[in-house]
């Protein structure tokens, strides 16, 4: 039997595959096709205080190997989540991870004080690094100072497991890992989506009506992992790696470079089967290459 | 009704005019119940430029063959990817997706109406109609006479109405200019086509007090309303058009 178990602190996961917030909506959107519960966790679509429309159509645009998205954390706010969306998702087995927004610092400390209270939320995802938003967002991601007073702000209020979501749209990717990490987050996920943009040339216009978006799929594979690999060296807290992850290779390409676990995002759109898969295929290549245990892999290639 | 995720084979691939093939592919598990309107999303294989999944509508579907049509236009990489499909090779496919057209009451007299590429879910809408006992009028609009798609096809399920911008096979004009729309016999219009007609024909049914359903071909991405790309701005806020749709009754929209 292998042991796909992972810690972020004393909070244990089963296994290291989970769900990127906004590519798997609340979980339910899924059981058609997988067994939602067998995942390690699942990172639910961004909250915010207030109930959010978005940005308008067209939100989404296909590039070469991968796509760019402006949804712009669409959703119907936190009253609603606690009324309507927890309770048809808290007897999920498997942890489920609130990914939070603000547009002002204040936003971020009221919604992690309110998830604190819902006893089947054991950790939040401090999304200081969505592209789509004209206020908050990647303004708090990608400055070291508010980057550093926002963790700090959250971590005064909440108790539970507090996993910072970094920006890859920074000089130093490492200098926002350390700064939250010495604030007191518990773990960071990296990374975000990279900002782009597409022209429609046909319609001589934007693809998006935000003109530009995030860049998400296997196209930011590489640079995703080189963020991964220097932010798991320099930092002593779990790493989550994401960006670009479609196959178990790709995974465990992550996993060999430091990341603790790993978060399947835009691949759930074209194969919605994808995230199970990966995870069945960890454990055959842990069979094959003969390892017990998922640790003995983590950060190997920096062993 | 619970979505699936299935290779299905292609048993036809038929080129109907230039640009526009119908597939038919082969279910190899028993089809569910398909409701007109729904849609699958094909996966592009072979094809290194695309990456997401194709939303195509249900063109027809035959329980007793266990295969559904695709209409298929070519108007870019993937859809001219699935245009080479052949026969014997494998199309994964996610279906059923999104609602249907509305069930008509039984006084209702109801015209289809579509263009281009958009007449697509009305066959089987139109073969789902006659079952229940209706015989829709259809009215379909194309650019000229050789851009006509499928009239024998939409023959069998009703009178066949035709506008062409050039006035080469039936009436000259747009849709919204046929002589079968002057009197105002109708109590149910189903729509599907580029959204300028859509949009000319809401404004008709509107201004004539006429129940209205259109069919959006917004660009998607998951197509299980996750990803909340394919958004309709409706009186309701931002609804997606992969769950919430594609079928939209115009009250509904803001046009």
């Amino acid at each position: 039997m292998v042991n796909l178990g992972i810690n972020i602190g004393d909070l244990h996961f089963k296994n290291p595959v989970m769900t990127a917030s906004g590519t798997f909506g609340y979980g339910p959107e899924f059981d058609d096709f997988i067994d939602v519960s067998r995942l390690g966790a699942i990172f639910i679509k961004g909250l915010t205080l207030e109930p959010r429309e978005g940005n308008k159509y067209p939100r989404m645009a296909e590039t070469p190997a991968g796509m760019l998205n402006a949804v712009g954390l669409q959703n119907k706010g936190i009253e609603y989540f606690e009324s309507n969306i927890y309770p048809r998702i808290k007897d999920y087995n498997t942890h489920i991870v609130v990914n939070i927004n603000g547009s002002y610092l204040d936003d971020y400390v009221t919604l992690a004080a309110r998830l604190e209270k819902l006893e089947k939320i054991p950790a939040i995802e401090l999304n200081i690094s969505c592209p789509n938003v004209k206020m908050g967002g990647m303004a708090f991601g990608t400055n070291l100072v508010s980057a550093r007073e926002v963790t700090k702000a959250v971590r005064a209020v909440y108790k539970k497991k507090l996993i910072v979501k970094l920006s890859p749209n920074v000089t130093n990717i490492v200098d926002f890992a350390e700064v939250v990490e010495e604030e007191g987050a518990d773990s960071v996920s990296l990374i975000n989506t990279l900002l782009g943009m597409s022209v429609d040339v046909a319609k001589m216009r934007p693809s998006l009506s935000t003109i530009t978006g995030g860049l998400s799929g296997p196209a930011i594979k590489p640079v995703a992992l080189r963020m991964v690999w220097q932010v798991a060296k320099a930092v002593k807290i779990p790493v989550i790696g994401m960006g670009g992850i479609m196959n178990t290779s790709d995974a465990l390409e992550f996993i060999l470079a430091g990341a603790s676990a790993v978060q399947v995002g835009t691949a759930s759109f074209i194969d919605p089967q994808a995230s199970i898969r990966i995870l069945e295929g960890i454990e055959k290549y842990m069979h094959h290459k003969g390892y017990n245990d998922i640790k003995e892999i983590i950060g190997y290639i920096n062993k | 009704m619970s979505k699936r995720i299935e290779d299905f084979k292609v048993i036809e691939n038929k080129r109907i005019i230039t640009d526009f093939y119908v597939l038919e592919i082969e279910g190899v598990k028993r089809l569910p119940v398909i409701k007109p309107g729904q849609f699958v999303q094909v996966r592009v294989d072979g094809s290194p430029d695309t990456f997401l999944r194709r939303p195509i509508s249900i063109h027809d579907v035959d329980y007793e063959r266990n295969t559904l049509k695709l209409l298929i236009q070519v108007v870019g990489k993937g859809t001219e990817t699935l245009a080479k499909s052949k026969k014997g090779e494998t199309l994964n496919i996610i279906y059923p997706l999104g609602n249907s057209f509305g069930e008509p009451l039984i006084n209702d007299r109801v015209i289809l109406i579509g263009g281009g590429c958009g007449i697509a879910p009305l066959l089987y809408l139109g073969r789902h109609l006659n079952s229940l006992g209706f015989s829709p009028d259809i009215l379909l609009g194309f650019r000229n006479k050789d851009r006509i798609l499928e009239y024998e096809e939409y023959s069998a399920i009703g009178n066949v109405y035709i506008t062409t911008e050039d006035g080469s096979v039936g009436e000259k004009g747009y849709v919204t200019n046929h002589s079968v729309l002057s009197d105002i016999k109708y109590t149910r219009v189903c729509c599907c086509g580029p959204e300028a007609m859509m949009k000319a024909v809401a404004g008709y049914s509107k201004r004539n007090n006429i129940l209205c359903e259109v069919s959006l071909e917004n660009l998607m991405a998951c197509g299980v309303g996750a990803c909340l790309c394919c958004i309709v701005d409706t009186v309701n806020g931002n609804l997606c058009s992969c769950t919430d749709g594609p079928v939209f009754n115009i009250k509904d929209l803001k046009w």
